[in-house]
């Protein structure tokens, strides 16, 4: 550590093991920034930490920043200050009793687990030795998944093709897309006078006569949330639609994207990166289910349990983006499909899988989705970015009623 | 009258049960270190785990003001930080011209000064309190739009505010902040990075008996341990919105009311609205499913006793 660390010379192993530590979280995905290593060094020096628990909530209170992060940790604290000398001897040179440390008691490795080993393991400094580390990894390493998991390779993007996709998206107005917000902004002719500016505005001319300002209520865009089947009969579209999504994240502010097929995932983060090709590869590596088989049902239902509060709070337009067809129990998909409906400002439903005109809903995963949305886009020959935001665009809204299609199906 | 700091993580939690607040110790860690450090907390949870009562435990055990600063969507700088009284404004300016002899640049410092200056909650945490900085509770964050953070984290950070008329306002002590977020959407990472986070979880068994002890001190020793196990249950039950301490309490102090002393399915019945808030939980529980989970509750509570 530099001079300029505030931290005196008797905890310069502290504050190079901390940092350490540091790059290991950082390593398995939690966002620590070397701001976060000083805090964590002063959080220790203030706490005058007395047990391992006191440690470990320490550095949690400085390093976690999300709930879902708390995971990572716990696994990599626990095999980063595996030897329990290490933290002891920290101990004792924080305060004159060392209350002896609690055993910790086993627990059933994880998907987290797994993360913070392979963070650790990539270190090339580790400041412990290895060996007895290595013996848990490779236990760690040898969790199996008993589903059948793929991954994906997307095909590059042509520098045409991301022109049009930009323009395609920057002439896209999704239906009810203005929303009123309880934000003021000047308006030459708005409804109520701005008392602030119209002062500002008359002391400029000397106070002389005060001219009134104005003011409206603001709009914005609602938030998106898109929710896209990437099972096995959607795997023709997935790209396109995964493109359109990356486009349109890049174009508003707030766009929420889930995958699902046999499982839900969120990539909102992986298509925030700017290049499109980077965002499908990054969807691609966390995504481990492309291109199998579907369960709307149970992936709805994660969606409204863990995701529809967090995601659905500001009035989100919901894209739903599927053919329907789902095996698992209908009446399962009605309960999922009514509680979606009922959280959110407005459900599209895209459905790709017509290739003829005459389409009719009469598949049973369709007929239970169709009462619960409140517009079905049909799209005939999805080819191209452009009929995906034709079909998407808000003129349309009329021919969109779905139960124009239940009607027609009866 | 004024409390003087914890000075250890013991201290801490010793403090908050005087103020009849059950921490557990991750908690009482970070309230330390963030006294100490001169910290905001930032406080996410399922609603009703007692987020919003750690401010005010704190507030009162301390000796301190509670400044509660409720957000909502729309909420702006007029209404957070400052207003200016405008109607005293315009009468100066019209006082100004009928002495006659305007002079503009006085006359704008005039007008723009603290004289005219409303306070709202964040200038108020900044403002000296003989009985020590105040607490500045922001409540339900994710309520207010991204917008709305910005006007924070100059307060956060460096717990100063900046009007454009009058300069920089800045506070000798920090207040005591902490900021809690029912995760209705995700809090901008530069507003994380200023604060200590926490995740207020459910509590397990034995320390929500404690909580139930504290607060609800009326309800007999048998049916506390009956209400604690069956909410216990009831949380790992696949439900769309699980009960939090809130609830609990609430159902202690009704189930007090109606003078019971012993849970049976015909009372859990009756009274689950208090439990649980949405119909289509409230359905699921209803009938058999009650009774297999009393059952557990009380072959679990009479295990204990």
């Amino acid at each position: 550590m530099d001079a300029a660390d505030p931290i005196p010379d008797d905890t310069g192993k502290l504050a190079e093991n901390i940092a350490y530590f540091a790059r290991a979280l950082r390593e398995a995905g939690l966002p620590v920034g070397p701001g976060s290593v000083l805090d964590a060094l002063a959080a220790v020096e203030t706490a005058r930490i007395g047990t391992r628990a006191d440690f470990y909530w320490t550095l949690h209170a400085v390093f976690v920043k999300k709930h879902e992060h708390s995971d990572v940790f716990e696994q990599a604290f626990r095999i980063f200050w595996r030897r329990r000398a290490l933290i002891e001897k920290i101990i004792s040179t924080m305060s004159p009793a060392t209350p002896p440390s609690r055993d910790e008691k086993e627990r059933k490795p994880d998907a987290a687990a797994l993360r913070a080993a392979q963070a650790l393991l990539k270190q090339d400094k580790p400041p412990e030795p290895q060996e007895e580390r290595q013996e848990e990894f490779s236990a760690r390493l040898t969790v199996s998944e008993r589903e059948i998991l793929q991954g994906k390779d997307f095909a590059q993007m042509t520098a045409e093709e991301i022109g049009r996709a930009q323009r395609a998206i920057a002439t896209l107005r999704l239906p009810d897309d203005r929303t009123l917000i309880r934000r003021m902004i000047p308006a030459a002719r708005g409804p109520r006078i701005d008392l602030r500016r119209s002062l500002r505005q008359s002391l400029r001319g000397g106070g002389a006569g005060i001219e009134l300002a104005r003011m409206e209520q603001a709009t914005r865009p609602p938030p998106v949330v898109a929710l896209c089947d990437i099972s096995g009969s959607m795997a023709d579209y997935t790209r396109l639609f995964l493109h359109f999504v990356h486009a349109m994240t890049d174009a508003r502010r707030r766009v929420y994207t889930f995958l699902f097929g046999t499982r839900l995932t969120n990539v909102t983060r992986a298509l925030k990166s700017r290049d499109p090709d980077e965002a499908l590869a990054l969807c691609s590596a966390q995504v481990q289910d492309w291109s199998g088989g579907t369960r709307i049902a149970t992936c709805l239902h994660q969606f409204n349990r863990e995701w529809s509060r967090r995601v659905l709070g500001q009035g989100a337009v919901v894209l739903f983006f599927t053919d329907g067809l789902e095996r698992d129990g209908v009446t399962d998909l009605t309960t999922e499909m009514d509680r979606l409906h009922r959280s959110c400002r407005r459900l599209v439903w895209l459905n790709p899988l017509l290739r003829y005109d005459g389409f009719e809903a009469r598949a049973q995963g369709i007929r239970a989705m169709l009462p619960h949305v409140d517009e079905f886009r049909p799209i005939h020959n999805l080819q191209s970015m452009e009929t995906l935001v034709k079909a998407l665009a808000a003129e349309g809204s009329m021919d969109a009623d779905p139960r124009r299609w239940l009607r027609k199906a009866a | 009258m004024a409390h003087p700091l914890p000075t250890s993580i013991d201290e801490t939690l010793k403090l908050l049960s005087a103020g009849s607040y059950v921490a557990d110790r991750s908690l009482a860690t970070v309230i330390f270190l963030a006294l100490r450090m001169g910290r905001p907390i930032l406080l996410e949870g399922e609603a009703g785990v007692g987020k919003t009562e750690i401010a005010k435990v704190l507030s009162s055990v301390l000796g301190r003001k509670l400044i509660r600063l409720q957000c909502y969507e729309g909420l702006d700088v007029s209404s957070a930080v400052y207003e200016w009284n405008y109607a005293g404004q315009m009468m100066a300016i019209r006082m100004a011209e009928a002495a006659g002899g305007v002079d503009r640049g006085r006359l704008e410092e005039d007008v723009f000064s603290e004289r005219y200056l409303v306070k709202r909650p964040l200038l108020q945490a900044l403002a000296p309190d003989v009985n020590g900085a105040p607490v500045l509770l922001i409540d339900e964050l994710d309520r207010t739009d991204e917008a709305f953070e910005a006007f924070l984290l100059e307060v956060l950070s460096d717990n100063q505010v900046t009007i454009p008329e009058l300069g920089v306002i800045k506070a000798d002590h920090p207040p005591i902040v902490i900021v809690t977020s029912n995760r209705t959407r995700e809090i901008h990472d530069a507003l994380k990075r200023r604060c200590l986070y926490h995740w207020v979880g459910y509590p397990n068994a034995e320390r929500e008996l404690q909580i139930l002890k504290a607060k609800a001190p009326k309800a007999p020793a048998r049916l506390s341990r009956e209400i604690v196990n069956f909410v216990q249950a009831i949380r790992a039950q696949d439900l769309f919105k699980a009960p939090g301490v809130a609830e609990t309490l609430d159902w202690a102090s009704a189930l007090v009311e109606l003078d019971a002393v012993a849970l049976d399915p015909a009372i859990v019945s009756d009274t689950l609205g208090v439990l649980l808030k949405y119909q289509d939980d409230i359905q699921k529980m209803q009938g058999s499913r009650v009774k297999a989970i009393l059952d557990e509750a009380k072959a679990a509570a009479n295990a204990k006793a």
